[in-house]
């Protein structure tokens, strides 16, 4: 597969009149064409942007909110602070767009704490959009009124949760909600709000300027398209990286001149580990999902190390609001412990296995369900290293 | 330690209600600039926010403590937080980690004691190309080795 020839977001040229575009259709017509885009939600949950937009629109309610989840926190994701910085006005035209689509009158930047130092240029350019009138009153002298604030986080991982991020914009804890009813009828204050991720705006704006048909030429049958990888750990090429999906994990390793790889660690601390004799699956919603965070480890790397990193991680970043992640994710810290020791029996290992896939089914949100995932496929394609920690003793449980 | 003058904090809290509205929703927008200019949210001040606000002490309580960039314990005028998650681990993090304690004299999660400076570890903060990386205060600092620690350090004493 040809990796780069045409670029979506790194080619200024292409990028073209998508608000103007836009205004000069219907919201539900816009709706329209980004459901056929076939656009998924690039935050890595993967929901179809179009039903999403389609669901706010359709809800009755005098007010209406579009959120742009710039909470970016997954361990070895750094594309939304590149977007951010560099193409600012795809990600906040994008925001109008679908404010328009689902007819909003405001957006909320959640903008993590650790990236206030992008606070001064986003004001700046937001200051400039409503100069030239593509933000606040009568945009581009049309009726449709629109505005955005930029409200900031404070260090919780929780908060890119959908639901924890709305709890944190109306002043509470992050603690995610029950969901149903979902953000799109019950949302910001209890109104309609449809909250998307950085790239998912951009990409939005993308489909409005160059057309469904367009966009949806690139990627594989479920998931169009390009997506922004930021990649790190051990390869002479980290960054950010434009790749259609379905691209192998091995054409990515070529591409960022990685070599002696014994790993790649796919979607951040909540993604999964795969090993080098499964380098020939993809990156895709059909195989391998992900947000975007690739982090590669080389034949020097401990596996057990690793681990140890994102499930200390995941104790600290649990909001502790159930169970399943709050214990869960200690349990599974002190089985690294025990593993280190060489103090875990098979039998207490597999234990542990049971008691992730128990917390991927029973936890309240996206953190406790995912976090069980480096645990799970660290000790399962790397077994006979982690278990080599064992040979001392093995008389654990 | 100096704490702020209850005055002072009084006619901060009032302004900071003017600025962003009495609503449940102002209230991070409004700890956030209490910490930010007092380096930490007083008991004083998470009352008379609870009060202007119309909630209960114990509602403010609940979201300081929730989140890691609030604190009720005065922070350092320079609050350096070094990512320890693993791609900057990879990157070399320990050496740095060594040479903050060291010239700071610091342990991680402590103040110095004329509160100049807090030592802090927090997770990814999205420079993982470009690691080892730490913030001070909202400032970032990249591909870090122990030679430059000493010169930022140098340069904040």
């Amino acid at each position: 597969m040809p990796i780069i020839n045409d670029t979506l977001f790194f080619d200024e040229k292409a990028h073209g009149e998508a608000l103007e575009r836009a205004l000069m259709m219907s919201p539900q017509e816009v709706v329209m064409e980004i459901r056929e885009s076939g656009l998924r939600g690039r935050g890595g949950a993967g929901f179809p942007t179009g039903t999403k937009w389609m669901l706010a629109l359709s809800a009755k309610a005098d007010k209406k909110f579009v959120v742009c989840n710039a909470d970016e926190g997954e361990p070895g994701t750094f594309k939304d602070r590149v977007l951010l910085s560099e193409y600012t006005k795809l990600v906040l035209e994008g925001m109008v767009i679908g404010g328009y689509a689902i007819q909003a009158q405001k957006g909320f930047i959640y903008l993590r704490g650790e990236y206030a130092y992008l606070l001064e240029h986003l004001n700046t350019f937001l200051e400039r959009m409503r100069k030239e009138n593509r933000l606040g009153d009568n945009i581009l002298g049309t009726s449709f009124s629109f505005d955005i604030e930029i409200r900031l986080g404070s260090g919780a991982y929780v908060c890119g949760e959908e639901t924890a991020l709305i709890e944190s914009l109306e002043g509470h804890r992050g603690e995610a909600r029950n969901r149903p009813p979902f953000p799109v009828n019950t949302g910001y204050l209890g109104y309609p709000t449809i909250v998307n991720n950085v790239e998912t705006f951009a990409c939005a704006y993308i489909v409005m300027s160059k057309g469904a048909q367009w966009f949806a030429k690139y990627g594989t049958e479920k998931s169009k398209g390009m997506k922004l990888i930021s990649v790190s750990g051990d390869c002479k090429k980290p960054g950010v990286y434009e790749v259609p999906f379905g691209i192998t994990v091995k054409e990515l390793l070529e591409l960022v001149q990685a070599d002696r790889t014994k790993a790649v660690q796919i979607g951040g601390a909540s993604g999964i580990c795969i090993p080098m004799s499964e380098i020939n699956r993809n990156i895709s919603f059909e195989d391998i999902p992900t947000g975007g965070s690739v982090i590669i480890f080389n034949e020097d790397r401990s596996m057990l190390k690793v681990l140890r990193n994102f499930m200390e991680f995941f104790v600290e970043e649990s909001c502790g609001q159930c169970t399943p992640c709050r214990v869960g994710n200690k349990k599974l810290l002190e089985g690294v412990e025990m593993l280190e020791k060489g103090e875990c029996s098979h039998r207490y290992l597999n234990e542990l296995i049971e008691l992730g896939k128990t917390m991927q089914i029973a936890s309240k949100c996206g953190l406790g369900q995912s976090s069980p995932n480096p645990f799970i496929s660290i000790v399962t394609n790397f077994k006979d290293e982690i278990m080599s920690n064992s040979i001392r003793g093995n008389n654990g449980r | 330690m100096i704490f702020p003058d209850k005055n002072v904090l009084v006619n901060e809290v009032d302004t900071l209600v003017r600025k962003y509205g009495n609503g449940r929703e102002s209230l991070l927008p409004i700890l956030q600039d209490i910490q930010r200019k007092f380096g930490f949210i007083s008991d004083f001040a998470m009352q008379e926010v609870a009060h202007q606000l119309n909630i209960h002490p114990v509602e403010v309580y609940g979201v300081v403590t929730f989140y890691s960039f609030l604190s009720t314990e005065p922070k350092g005028k320079y609050v350096i937080r070094l990512c320890k998650t693993i791609s900057c681990e990879l990157a070399g993090k320990d050496a740095v980690a060594n040479t903050l304690e060291r010239e700071l004299n610091l342990k991680f999660g402590e103040t110095s004691m004329d509160r100049k400076f807090t030592l802090e570890y927090c997770h990814c903060i999205g420079m993982c190309d470009q690691g080892p990386a730490m913030l001070i205060n909202e400032s970032v600092y990249t591909k870090l080795t122990p030679s430059k620690v000493i010169e930022i350090i140098e340069s904040l004493k």
